[in-house]
């Protein structure tokens, strides 16, 4: 190897070369652009769920309440604040960010004689408007917390790389060329594999927990999922929920559109979740080891067994009342046991619901019928209290010209669900764009599979609405699709067309101009020039529904308060301008769903209790 | 002639990093050298018990500034074994780009510190900026230009930014063209060799009996590095070899460490040729409720200095029970360096010391 003396100078040359050496602060390095500087955060789109608090190694955040922004469903008014004194620019707040509010940006100057400074709440330049500058305006002298460059992200959150799972595990489903041909429930169910997988993607937020009416405990549910343990899971659900077989399947699940997973990603399953851990535990009765409070010797009688009287049945059994059900039908569940279609709610979901809450000693009385088997007057008279739960009970009609020749959507689905089974046309129409219609719709069109096997058949739904107007979830008009319903948006019924001897040839549509008026009201108007005939045999109307208080003498009636939307007024304590009379559900809360009646119940249950033991005035 | 007690500690220039030996000199002549380690401990290792497999990952680089890389690399792999994650080929590949890129800054660090201490500041200066341009792949990579905090379980942390892979040939290309004069100016100079040679010699068998790794061990004859013995990231995919020296002094040490940065930029280029599409992140659980079984592993690799090795364990919980670090520094920094100061001279301290590639956070973490 040859060493030398003389070649070293050769480095000589290196004293001519222009300098590596940066003059700051007259020449700048610009940051990578994935640079982990200062936060930034968007308030707009932050949840506040606090997941970045709960991530960081340092505890350098903390959620802060801003007084001046409201909690909502799925938004808390907290935001992070960070302590720079901690924070070490890992940015795995940044990964674990759902709706990547969370920012790092390429700034890393903060000069400042006041260590309080260090510690900052993140905004961004459309809250904080004075504080952020375009590139012109920035100087690096004045660099800070306070004076920061626009535009600037450095290291954002990337969906690929997240901490969270976007993706939901694919619920099992019987494919709709199979679905369609009998009532087989179409949903297959998590199995445990799948569930406790589904359940872990659970970030543990509890956004979901205030957007649920009823409040349920669902972290801890879904937690206990996680952990393979599902009994210890419908322990908490019974906590707040009574009926988890029928809510785990039809739940409107507003939970789930708070999911901090879903404002990037899908929703966690909550609903499916919860109809696992029903659906897995065998014995509730030993399970849950529930019993029925130190008896009071108090009465109480409820009519409707809907979710809200099971509910509140179940509620005040627990805390040691007498309770007896009454309902017209012959079995438990109220609307939920006529009018979801057993692929979407078979009735042994029902009834396992409804057998429980009856093995804590709650009575029911079915195929009675207050105002005509028992009187609402005598029941006032033995009962310490009466809870309300009737709901909506009667459909609507068009009332167009030949409507009487029309089927009404909660006779067709009451009487294919748990009575004789409509025969029906080959051509069906079907008036109404919410998910009764799309119910009727889809158990019309496997009737018409059973019915007329390998025939050609068709069921069409003409609504009012348009397309992103039509008041049906998504999930339904896509399944519905998916069988073949065919939708004809923004058209509404002028005549039913009938021939000579008054049969049903079709149906006359116009098209709608607009559904809602400038207020926002329903007041639909129509091209009176643009008219549509649509061939049918069937005609079935399902635009909404009505409650029936005819079982209430006149005299009370006309002493029951209504609100301006027409329901039932009730005060804090559920309890409705009569004394000693509660309601809840359908006629109350405008939800008109599941939860919502069971977050009546609860508050009634409480409201019933705390009347019995004499702590409330009455009306 | 009287023996005197030398403290060669942190208030010594030539000390880099907070430690410190004691040593027995007989006129400049070291009769015995005693390291002192513990100044830097830091108590990674327990921390990481109080910290969730997510939340150790931001940690474990910072255990070593000049080796942050590979602390990540050893967590991540542990974690991967542990909980039976498998990453997906084009991370493997990106890792070991990632990893010889660290190596190349990280011999450049050491370049700038023997330099330096030699007094050739010339060169010292060209390493360190050298350096820089590696550290500006880094932040553009990652985000950072020192803690990376980038290879994490899984995978990679983000895959290559658009046209990444032209800037890494590029500035290899800038750096690797100044190979003959860094040849001119340091490694083929008389100065450097009269320095050097001879100079904390270490014999083959004693280097083996103590536990010398690294360029330490290649520098005894001994071809070993686990890269090769036992290949992780992507080093099975392609064809490079071990630079080796048998004189075991300093001198050797360095030219080692010289060969080892072509070779490693070598590689880049034919890891970048065969970098195959694909993912670059394998997801890890969601880290809230991320708990991993009873099980234990050890698992090493070829870090900047030398094996380096993590011992982890889960007792089923959401956290380490229990982290052991093995590191290169801990040989050298104590039994080897006391072994290779015996008999040399005062002034070769700090020659001795970093050519023996010590780093104090490793020692202590
Ligand atoms: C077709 C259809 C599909 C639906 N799908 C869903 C869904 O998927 N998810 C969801 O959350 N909600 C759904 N709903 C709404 C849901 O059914 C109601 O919001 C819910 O059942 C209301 O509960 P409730 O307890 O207030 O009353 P209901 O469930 O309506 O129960 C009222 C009960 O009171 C009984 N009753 C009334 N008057 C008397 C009387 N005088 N004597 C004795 N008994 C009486 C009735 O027989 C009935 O059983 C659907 C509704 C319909 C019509
Ligand atoms: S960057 Fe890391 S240390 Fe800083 S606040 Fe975020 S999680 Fe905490």
């Amino acid at each position: 190897m040859s060493q030398s003396v003389l070649k070293p100078f050769k480095a000589i040359k290196y004293l001519f070369a222009k300098p590596k050496t940066l003059r700051y602060p007259f020449e700048l390095k610009e940051p990578a652009m994935r640079y982990r500087g200062f936060h930034v955060n968007d308030w707009e789109t932050c949840t506040g769920c606090g997941n970045c608090a709960d991530i960081c190694p340092n505890q350098a955040i903390e959620m802060i309440e801003i007084p001046e922004l409201v909690s909502e469903p799925g938004k808390t008014n907290k935001r992070p604040r960070i302590d720079y004194g901690r924070c070490c620019f890992c940015g795995l707040c940044i990964d674990i960010c759902p709706p990547g509010s969370l920012k790092l940006t390429r700034d890393y100057f903060h000069i400042h004689f006041d260590p309080d400074t260090f510690v900052f709440v993140p905004k961004n330049e459309h809250t904080e408007p004075e504080k952020y500058f375009p590139t012109n305006e920035y100087s690096v002298l004045k660099a800070s917390l306070s004076h920061r460059r626009k535009d600037y992200d450095g290291f954002v959150s990337d969906l690929k790389y997240s901490l969270f799972e976007p993706e939901r595990v694919p619920m099992p489903v019987v494919p709709p060329e199979e679905r369609m041909l009998s009532f087989i429930e179409h949903i297959i169910g998590y199995d445990r594999e799948e569930a406790r997988k589904e359940a872990a993607r659970c970030l543990e937020c509890r956004l979901c927990e205030e957007a649920c009416p009823a409040h349920l405990k669902i972290s801890d549910y879904i937690h206990a999922i996680f952990e393979d343990k599902p009994e210890e899971s419908l322990k908490k659900i019974y906590e707040d929920n009574p009926i988890p077989s029928i809510c785990g399947r039809v739940c409107m699940a507003h939970c789930e559109k708070a999911c901090s997973l879903s404002i990037r990603g899908e929703a966690l399953s909550i609903r499916w979740l919860k109809r696992y851990a029903a659906d897995t535990v065998k014995d509730f009765k030993t399970t849950l080891e529930l019993n029925p409070g130190p008896a009071t010797g108090r009465k109480v009688a409820v009519i409707g067994a809907g979710p809200a009287g099971l509910s509140v049945a179940y509620f005040l059994r627990l805390s040691g009342h007498k309770v007896g059900v009454y309902d017209a039908l012959a079995g438990g569940g109220g609307t939920m046991r006529t009018g979801p279609p057993a692929y979407r709610l078979p009735l042994e979901s029902i009834d396992r619901d409804v057998d429980y809450i009856r093995s804590l000693g709650v009575e029911f009385f079915f195929n009675t019928r207050v105002g005509k088997d028992v009187l609402f007057e005598d029941m006032l008279k033995e009962y310490d209290a009466v809870f309300l739960g009737t709901g909506y009970t009667r459909s609507r009609s068009t009332q167009v010209k030949n409507y009487e020749k029309c089927v009404l959507a909660l006779a067709f689905l009451t009487d294919n669900k748990i009575g004789k089974p409509w025969k029906v046309g080959r051509q069906i129409i079907v008036i109404g764009g919410g998910n009764v219609a799309l119910d009727v719709a889809r158990e019309a069109l496997r009737l018409q599979h059973i019915q007329y096997p390998g025939e050609k058949t068709a069921v069409k739904t003409v609504s009012l609405e348009d397309w992103g107007e039509m008041p049906a979830t998504e999930e339904e008009i896509r399944e519905a699709r998916e069988e073949n319903i065919q939708f004809h948006p923004a058209w509404g019924p002028k005549e039913v067309v009938v021939d000579e001897s008054g049969k049903i040839k079709g149906l006359l549509c116009r098209k709608v101009k607009s559904v809602f008026n400038e207020q926002g009201r329903f007041a639909p108007a129509f091209h009176e020039n643009k008219e549509m005939f649509m061939e049918g045999d069937m005609i079935i109307e399902a635009i909404g529904q009505y409650p029936d208080f005819s079982f209430i003498p006149e005299e009370l009636f006309n002493k029951l308060k209504f609100t301006q939307r027409k329901k039932l007024s009730v005060d804090e304590n559920g309890m409705t301008s009569i004394a000693k009379v509660f309601a809840g559900g359908d006629i109350v809360n405008t939800n008109m769903d599941a939860v919502t009646a069971i977050a009546d119940a609860k508050i009634a249950a409480q409201g019933i209790s705390r009347y019995l033991a004499g702590e409330t005035v009455t009306a | 002639m009287r023996e005197l007690e030398l403290y060669f500690g942190p208030q010594h220039l030539g000390m880099v990093g907070n430690f410190s030996i004691t040593l027995q000199v007989e006129g400049d002549r070291i009769v015995k050298a005693t390291a002192n380690p513990g100044f830097l401990h830091r108590g990674f290792e327990k921390l990481m018990e109080q910290r969730t497999w997510i939340q150790n990952f931001p940690l474990v680089c910072r255990i070593n500034v000049v080796e942050p890389d590979h602390m990540e690399l050893m967590y991540a792999m542990a974690v991967e074994k542990l909980a039976g994650i498998e990453v997906p080929e084009r991370a493997q590949f990106i890792r070991s780009i990632y990893l010889e890129l660290a190596r190349v800054g990280s011999h450049l660090f050491g370049l700038w510190a023997y330099a330096n201490m030699l007094g050739f500041d010339t060169v010292a200066n060209w390493a360190m900026y050298h350096r820089d341009l590696i550290l500006d792949l880094f932040e553009e990579l990652t985000g950072g230009r020192v803690y990376h905090i980038y290879l994490w379980p899984g995978g990679v942390r983000r895959d290559f930014p658009e046209g990444f892979e032209e800037r890494i040939r590029s500035t290899l290309h800038t750096i690797g063209s100044c190979v003959p004069d860094y040849d001119d100016t340091f490694f083929h100079n008389r100065l450097f060799y009269e320095r050097a040679h001879g100079v904390g010699k270490l014999s083959r068998e004693d280097a083996c009996r103590m536990g010398a790794v690294g360029q330490v061990l290649r520098a005894t004859g001994m071809k070993k590095d686990i890269r090769k013995t036992e290949p992780y990231a992507a080093y099975d995919q392609v064809d490079w070899e071990i630079p080796v020296r048998t004189d075991g002094d300093a001198y050797s040490r360095i030219w080692v460490v010289r060969d080892e940065m072509i070779e490693s930029v070598h590689m880049i280029f034919k890891l970048l040729d065969k970098l195959p599409k694909g993912e670059a992140y394998q997801r890890i659980p969601n880290p809230f409720k991320w708990k991993i079984p009873e099980s234990e592993v050890y698992v090493r690799c070829e870090s900047s200095r030398g094996e380096l090795g993590l011992y982890l364990v889960s007792d089923g919980g959401d956290k380490p029970c229990r982290a052991h670090f093995r590191t290169p520094s801990y040989s050298h920094g104590l039994t080897i360096l006391e072994k290779a100061l015996e008999n040399e001279s005062i002034a070769d301290v700090g020659n001795i010391m970093i050519s023996l590639y010590i780093t104090a956070p490793e020692i202590d973490r």
